[in-house]
């Protein structure tokens, strides 16, 4: 995980495209600017950025769905729960699985665990709709790549 | 078993708490009812689960934005609800 560049997941666990599931993993780093700030003397991951995991476990879910026709945007969060402490050097296990893909949004259940205890869930939303930016699309496949999709999924590539 | 309307004005009322009664089949569901586009996709999650259907927003959208139809035609709710009869027949044939 790279806090400071939103880059919040590492790498792909289990991918299951019948289920419409995923699994994913990310390393919360030592050091962070962020850890400085929240907080001074019990440095601890912000409760948005583990929803901000949450949605990024589920965008690579969408974005294979899809493979990478479109791409999802955050829209909404419900019922998210943060349910314990996450520390700098904690591995993150995060789940989701998509629940409905509507026209132009989709919606995912997901959850964060950490040493087989439950730390985050929540349900989100995603407006999806074409890249706007040949920057950005470029960004996501190299960054798909880099996480471990398979190149089968990313036929528009 | 509830009518068509019934349950999608439910579902307005609740996801938009929105008074039930002001909730009509030829209310507008922007420029009479003000539901804004963030909960029309609540509406539209909520109608999608509740009829097993994928109401083809997108396809919608680019029709009106194309001058092929006006927003009276999916947004008026008798007209809304009649599109979603169709695409549930469509599912069973």
């Amino acid at each position: 995980m790279r806090l400071e560049y939103f880059q919040m997941v590492d790498r792909i666990v289990v991918h299951d495209p019948d289920a419409r599931t995923i699994r994913m993993e990310g390393l919360v780093p030592d050091q962070s600017p962020i850890f400085e700030g929240h907080f001074p003397g019990y440095p601890i991951l912000p409760g948005v950025l583990m929803i901000e995991t949450i949605a990024q476990t589920g965008g690579w879910l969408v974005l294979m769905h899809l493979r990478f026709a479109a791409m999802p945007f955050l829209l909404q969060v419900e019922k998210a729960k943060m349910r314990s402490f996450v520390s700098p050097g904690q591995t993150l296990e995060t789940s989701a699985e998509l629940i409905h893909d509507g026209s132009g949004y989709a919606v995912i259940a997901g959850s964060i665990s950490s040493n087989g205890k439950k730390v985050c869930d929540a349900e989100i939303r995603y407006r999806v709709v074409p890249f706007p930016s040949e920057t950005l699309r470029d960004t996501m496949f190299d960054t798909a790549r880099r996480i471990g999709v398979p190149e089968e999924f990313l036929a528009h590539a | 078993m509830s009518s068509t309307f019934e349950t999608v004005a439910g579902i307005i009322a609740e996801t938009c708490d929105i008074e039930i009664d002001t909730i009509k089949p030829e209310s507008h569901a922007i420029n009479d009812l003000g539901i804004d586009s963030l909960d029309f996709l609540d509406v539209a999650f909520a109608i999608d689960k509740a009829f097993g259907i994928k109401m083809p927003l997108e396809q919608w959208t680019q029709e009106v934005n194309d001058g092929k139809a006006k927003t009276e035609e999916y947004f008026v709710l008798g007209n809304l609800c009649r599109h979603i009869d169709s695409l549930v027949a469509a599912k069973k044939a």
